[in-house]
């Protein structure tokens, strides 16, 4: 995995275990890699994964059993979606919309733009 | 796990160390950076005990390193950016000094150097300087010492190695272990330190947790510029 500069790398690997959801690869109840064997794939710090692991379970989208590991909670992919929700107006948006108004783009051609990449097949 | 306080060294005149403090703690992999000739090795020996203090307070694993007590020595791994080794296979190396290191793990070793592609049964001489380097490497891991010293590790390595070397170390760290690696190649180690630490004129200016830098920010720090600007602002 490549890492970049304009997220901390413990939320990188947040959007990781998220993709992993979203994609239905893990679902709710389903064990989530131990923080070693994660560590160990994506070559990064145990303690950069153990943040991971805590900040995904104060956003209820993993939660521990006792020495038994890590797993997606019933609400895991609702949960992941509203950080990401989240993240995405307070950070993306603002500067979307700078470009649309620096730009003089107009928001109805925007929309046909969307709905076509939506449905790309029938342009 | 280390402690120094006000420590001052240099060799002949030249001062090193000017009233140099430092505090480590376990379970953690520190990467020390530092201009060319700032002392980054000469720390490293010194945390070794092989080299000595003119002044002040060294502590490491509860030892003052430069008694070489066994029970110390036996605690720690030193990976030399130049490691000398005797003319032998990596096999009858760790036969040799493996019993040095009261955890030392042979199935873990070979397993390594499987990893790395060194093959155990040929003699160090006729290896380049990268599978040297990579043995090394491997012994060090394996040795499960509570504190292993890494100069320059990634010097040598080829890039699939240095994944390997990644993935060797993720898998290696735990709560008892802690590792400082010196370093130039920061952009090899970024995603494997979690702590930085900064000599510079002779003392540490700089230490701060990298995971912690970046949620206070709410980017990952670039080590690179992070290093230009304390430098530059010091």
């Amino acid at each position: 995995m490549q890492f970049h500069n304009q997220t901390a790398i413990y939320l990188q690997i947040a959007e990781y275990i998220g993709e992993q959801i979203l994609a239905q690869n893990w679902k709710p109840d389903d064990k989530v890699p131990s923080i070693r064997e994660l560590a160990v794939q994506l070559e990064v710090n145990p303690n950069t994964v153990q943040r991971t692991y805590d900040f995904l379970q104060t956003r209820e989208v993993i939660y521990t059993k006792r020495g038994l590991g890590y797993f997606v909670t019933l609400n895991g992919e609702t949960n992941y979606l509203n950080w990401r929700r989240e993240q995405f107006m307070t950070n993306e948006l603002p500067l979307f919309f700078k470009q649309v108004s620096m730009l003089r783009l107009d928001f109805e051609q925007l929309k046909a733009q969307y709905e076509a990449f939506l449905n790309p097949t029938q342009v | 796990m280390i402690q120094f306080k006000n420590v001052q060294f240099g060799y002949n005149s030249q001062k090193l160390f000017v009233d140099l403090s430092l505090h480590v703690e376990a379970g953690h992999i520190y990467g020390l950076l530092g201009e060319n000739g700032a002392g980054k090795t000469t720390l490293l020996k010194m945390i070794a005990g092989l080299v000595f203090p003119k002044s002040g307070h060294c502590s490491v694993l509860n030892y003052e390193p430069r008694h070489r007590k066994p029970s110390f020595m036996s605690q720690l791994y030193f990976v030399s950016d130049e490691p000398y080794l005797p003319n032998a296979t990596a096999r009858k190396y760790a036969d040799t000094y493996g019993v040095f290191y009261e955890n030392f793990d042979l199935a873990l070793y070979l397993n390594y150097l499987h990893e790395f592609q060194v093959e155990p049964d040929q003699k160090f001489e006729r290896m380049s300087f990268g599978q040297r380097k990579k043995a090394v490497i491997s012994f060090a891991l394996a040795a499960n010492t509570p504190l292993i010293l890494m100069d320059e590790p990634t010097n040598g390595l080829d890039i699939p190695s240095k994944s390997i070397f990644r993935k060797l170390v993720a898998g290696a760290m735990s709560e008892n272990r802690t590792i400082i690696i010196s370093t130039h190649q920061v952009r090899d180690l970024d995603s494997l330190i979690d702590w930085v630490i900064l000599l510079h004129q002779g003392k540490i200016i700089y230490q701060e947790d990298l995971n912690v830098l970046a949620e206070e920010a709410t980017a990952q720090p670039n080590l690179e510029t992070l290093f230009q600007e304390v430098i530059s602002n010091y």
